[in-house]
């Protein structure tokens, strides 16, 4: 009679319940390990839906994203490393890796009899001095421009470097930057579009400065407009129905059809002649326009672009300043939108439809070229990362060494901390210090260079005051990074340290799993 | 046995098919269902107290709870027993009543079943030691009430509310920044709290949750957060000193209720039928115009044309705002919610100081600050922190101190808490059980030993030796004859509370007491249990 769950529900304790989360976690880990750094590795995803699509990635968040995952632990750490891809951007996989290798020492203390509580103590402790070192080291070049644009060129040139894109990342980079700087201290990353198209190669991808549609201009108007003014608008201009509620057309003649198809030609002529009569040579609307209107706004010379997408249209009226209309009654108070330019332009063998000379610069295109579609989806991938931290270090200009600097320096504070805290919290804390010093050896480990030499060296080098040395996985030795300019956001730092500890500490108070039994899916025959 | 003869010697059935049905008689039902119950306890028992471990709970859709509060334990733990649904309905009650204490009712309640069956094994009729929990409990409550302290707090003096709430938290995981967390909750109460009628209605507080940045950047605003944007993109992003009209009708043309039919059958009727379109919606724009509203939140969409219209007229509007929410904005700016557009005056505005969007992270997701309001009765929480587990954990943490901050405010008597009230309970009733003649006299010091496993499990939990603390608590308070002695679980140092600041609410610990009696002598008092058997 002990029994008081369902027949399938599952009961873990103590120990078990802890071993089990301990694996989980640190498979997990294990999985997005080899992706870490430069030289990490890619994965192969292939989804179990029809078509059984592949994507190719080397993005922690992504790949986490797709698992199907049963361990209630495991899904902590793809949960954390999903909240770092949407707070700032990068730094998925290390948030994971991070949390793995606390749990890993965890485990060795939990075996050692020491109380998870006191571990979890340990921990924070650790994780308040580690993020008071970075702090004490970091570098803020918010005052002086030129500079501050170097580190972010910088910081985008590290971040793409573990990418696809690590072959032309200067020129990705300064393609970030300089959308990033477009965008003017906003985190508004809708603003910069990016558009794919296969052909060509990765080198081709280029930053407009204007904007770009991804639509064909109607037949027999204009393909070319100077000093254009735009009417962004989100209106039916298929057949405009009378919206209250119960009308419907009754009649009993042919001849009585005819006159009401008349009239409804005669109202969608009314609403384009209102449309004219902003005064505007170009007309963007959300939703269709049928041939009809089309051929209306033709024989006026205006250039009409159908069904342009829901952000599309928002991006458009940020760019050109003009509001999003839908009742065209009072031309005169309509803001339009102004751009110097619409031309038809061809990219690879496809026609867009390009603004240029728009009147408020903040938004741009990025359009990828690439071989195939894997490689731009990924290229789209690693440009968003570099987006994301860009506009991240905008807001908060604070930056740090990359290349296992910050690691090993709050490594040391860590260290230097467990030396003087006593009690059983200090070997907790040794293990944090540990756990730092792991992610550079998966760094170098995974560029196939000899971790255990390359960490030691680092050691030896960081025990003098205010050096900068890290490991370089290009030459494969330590050197220093300033000096190779490996820079990156502290904001990202910050964010992988308290997570992961976090995750970390959640992980281990846990002394018992209920699994409930699964919901019976009732069998469609 | 379930089958009898009448006076004519034909058999009868009392219990139809008892051949498919499982059944307990007897000691055995009692014993079985005192396994149950324990089992359950035994389930909870190390969640209890400061350094309590997590429970993760997966449920059968694969989501995955971690979580340190009692009542959720056994909410998502889908029991099938029917007894331990009984120690679920006791920690549920306890949460409703209460709010606090959810993993503590069940601890007592445990081992006073676990009492109960050592006087089972000794022959002591169970309705007798029923009896005798009665009595004691009843001598427990009263000795709380005796031992229990008022203490003294107004709005702008809450340091000891602030401590309470602490207690509470420092269970949790949240314990990291439990000091602001307890501030933010015990700011909440008084600002909905109705000091003269001391009373707070808690569903004026709203706690909020959104996925990332720290638990440290969590915040009280005096005020509503709704999750939703502008229905327009251009609309503006601030507004000072807004005037919201809050319409439950949809910016559409009316749809009656009665079933009806406009035939179009010229085109007369069909030009008509347009213009009245078009000025329904001038108007419905206009009339919100007209009183002077510079905000407009709405409980329904907005058609295409009708967003334009308030974008064009500088009106900016939210659409969508759930039920719950537009009351409570109704509330916080005094406005009136408004069912039809011809209802519209000037009165049934509310009024806001400011009204701000406002967005977070790399995605697109922005939520709406209602701040500053008329009437700043109505605010909100809004949490932040590293995943959804975690912001779901501290959403249980912030309402188990709201409802200690709101049970101090109706009365404000308080224990000692670290098991110093338990402690002092067990020997006023153990004290109390040699006048009771009788064989409840066994079951009172049973009840007097079974309060004495709330410290117990606080000790074990926090990685001391249960017996040797406990005693030494034990007859340290009767030395000092002080009640104030408990265990020290955070490692501080010393056994008095009042120093560490461990304070509960006596009407908690008083219902604890009482709902776990009532609980064990109803399942005492089951002598047969009929089950269908598995089939």
């Amino acid at each position: 009679i002990d029994k008081i769950f369902k027949d399938d529900a599952m009961e873990e304790k103590g120990e078990r319940a802890r071993m089990a989360s301990f694996i989980g976690a640190m498979a997990v880990a294990d999985l997005v390990k080899s992706t870490l750094g430069p030289k990490g590795m890619d994965k192969i995803l292939q989804s179990t839906g029809r078509g059984h699509s592949v994507t190719v990635t080397n993005d922690g968040a992504t790949i986490l994203k797709s698992l199907h995952i049963d361990n209630p632990a495991a899904k902590v750490l793809v949960d954390i490393s999903k909240v770092q891809d949407d707070e700032v951007g990068d730094g998925t996989t290390s948030v994971v890796v991070l949390a793995g290798e606390l749990l890993r020492e965890a485990e060795k203390l939990v075996a050692s009899k020491i109380h998870p509580m006191t571990i979890i103590a340990g921990y924070r402790m650790a994780a308040e001095c580690a993020r008071d070192a970075l702090l004490k080291r970091v570098i803020d070049n918010k005052e002086n421009p030129e500079k501050f644009r170097s580190d972010l060129l910088k910081i985008a040139m590290t971040t793409l470097c573990s990418k696809i894109l690590s072959q032309d990342k200067e020129h990705f980079a300064e393609m970030a930057v300089d959308a990033v700087f477009r965008l003017k201290g906003s985190t508004n990353l809708e603003a910069i579009q990016i558009i794919k198209k296969p052909g060509g190669s990765l080198r081709d991808s280029f930053l407009d400065e204007g904007f770009i549609l991804d639509k064909k201009i109607g037949l027999g108007q204009p393909k070319r407009i100077e000093n254009a003014k735009i009417l962004v608008a989100n209106t039916a201009m298929d057949t405009d129905k009378v919206k209250i509620y119960g009308a419907r057309v009754r009649v009993d003649s042919m001849t009585k059809v005819a006159e009401i198809e008349g009239a409804e030609k005669e109202k969608m002529k009314d609403k384009v002649n209102k449309i004219l009569a902003h005064g505007i040579n170009c007309f963007v609307n959300r939703q269709l326009i049928y041939n009809f209107p089309e051929e209306l706004f033709a024989d006026a010379g205006v250039l009409a672009i159908e069904h342009a997408d829901f952000e599309g249209i928002e991006r458009l009226g940020l760019v050109t300043g003009g509001e999003i209309a839908s009742t065209f009654d009072n031309p005169e108070s309509v803001k339009l939108g102004h751009c110097k330019l619409i031309e038809e332009i061809m990219i690879g063998e496809d026609k867009l439809i390009h603004f240029s000379g728009v009147e408020m610069g903040q938004a741009c295109s990025i359009v990828l070229r690439g071989a195939s579609h894997h490689v731009l989806d990924e290229a789209e991938r690693s440009l968003h990362d570099a987006l994301c931290v860009l506009s991240q270090t905008v807001n908060d200009s604070r930056v740090l060494l990359g290349g296992g600097w910050p690691e090993m320096v709050m490594a040391k504070e860590v260290d230097e901390l467990a030396r003087k805290t006593a009690g059983k919290k200090s070997h907790a804390i040794e293990a944090f210090s540990r756990a730092l010093v792991a992610i550079p050896t998966t760094i170098s480990d995974n560029a196939g260079l000899d971790s255990a030499e390359l960490v030691a060296q680092l050691r030896a080098e960081h025990h003098n005051e205010g050096c900068n040395a890290g490991i370089d996985v290009i030459s494969g030795a330590v050197g220093d990074m300033e000096e190779r300019g490996i820079y990156e956001a502290f904001k990202v730092k910050q964010a992988v340290l308290l997570s992961a500890t976090e995750a970390a500490e959640m992980i281990l108070r846990v002394d018992e799993i209920i699994t409930c039994a699964p919901r019976r899916r009732e069998d469609r025959m | 046995m379930a089958l009898a003869f009448d006076e004519y010697g034909r058999p009868f059935i009392i219990l139809r098919e008892q051949d498919q049905k499982t059944r307990l008689k007897g000691i055995d039902a009692q014993k079985a269902n005192i396994a149950a119950g324990k089992a359950v306890a035994r389930i909870l028992r190390s969640s209890l107290g400061p350094k309590g471990m997590d429970k993760m709970l997966q449920g059968p859709d694969g989501d995955v709870t971690i979580t340190n509060d009692g009542a959720t334990i056994l909410e998502q733990m889908d029991v099938d027993n029917q007894i331990a649904k009984l120690m679920v309905e006791l920690s549920r009650s306890q949460d409703y009543e209460i709010g606090d204490g959810t993993t503590g009712v069940v601890v007592v309640a445990g081992a006073l079943l676990e009492q109960a069956e050592r006087q089972l094994d000794r022959g002591i009729h169970p309705i007798r030691i029923a009896e005798g929990y009665e009595m004691a409990s009843r001598v427990a409550v009263e000795h709380l009430e005796r031992i229990s302290q008022k203490f003294e707090f107004d709005a702008d003096n809450f340091e000891s509310l602030v401590q309470t709430c602490m207690t509470t938290l420092s269970s949790k995981i949240v314990n990291r920044c439990k000091r602001s967390l307890a501030e933010i909750a015990v700011k909440a109460v008084l600002a909905v709290a109705d000091l003269e009628r001391k009373d707070v209605n808690l569903d004026l507080i709203k706690v909020e949750g959104k996925v990332g940045g720290k638990l440290e950047d969590t915040e009280l605003i005096y005020g509503i957060l709704v999750d939703k944007d502008m229905s327009h993109p251009q609309m503006p992003k601030q507004i000072a000193d807004a005037n919201i009209a809050i319409l439950t009708c949809p910016f559409e043309p009316p749809k009656p209720k009665t079933k009806h039919k406009v035939d179009i059958d010229t085109v007369e009727k069909f030009e008509t039928l347009r213009k009245q379109e078009q000025q329904y919606f001038d108007e419905m724009v206009q009339k919100c115009k007209d009183v002077g509203a510079t905000l407009v939140i709405c409980q329904w969409g907005f058609d295409d044309e009708a967003n334009h219209l308030l974008m064009h007229r500088n009106l900016p509007a939210v659409r969508w705002v759930g039920g719950v929410e537009l009351e409570l904005i109704a509330i916080a700016t005094g406005g009136r919610i408004v069912p039809r557009f011809q209802e519209l005056t000037p009165e049934k505005l509310g009024k806001a100081g400011l009204v701000r969007e406002k967005s977070f992270g790399t995605t697109k997701e922005r939520m709406l600050y209602i701040e500053h309001c008329a009437n700043s009765k109505a605010v909100t929480i809004f949490i932040r922190g590293g995943n959804k587990m975690m912001i779901e954990e501290t959403k249980r943490s912030i309402h188990d101190a709201l409802c200690v901050a709101r049970n101090l405010i109706r009365s404000n008597s308080i224990v000692y808490g670290g098991g110093a009230a338990e402690i002092a309970c067990s020997l006023a009733v153990d004290a109390a059980a040699d006048k009771y003649p009788g064989v409840e006299q066994y079951a009172i010091r049973a009840f007097a030993e079974a309060l004495d496993s709330v410290p117990m499990a606080l000790a074990e939990n926090s990685g001391l030796q249960p017996i040797e603390t406990l005693s030494a608590v034990k007859s340290q308070q009767i030395k000092e004859n002080i009640p104030f002695y408990g265990i020290d679980c955070n490692d501080v140092g010393t056994n008095d509370m009042r120093e560490q600041n461990v304070f509960e609410t006596l009407i908690g610990k008083q219902q604890q007491i009482l709902l776990a009696t009532q609980v064990v002598k109803m399942i005492l008092k089951i002598d047969d249990v009929i089950s269908p058997s598995e089939f």
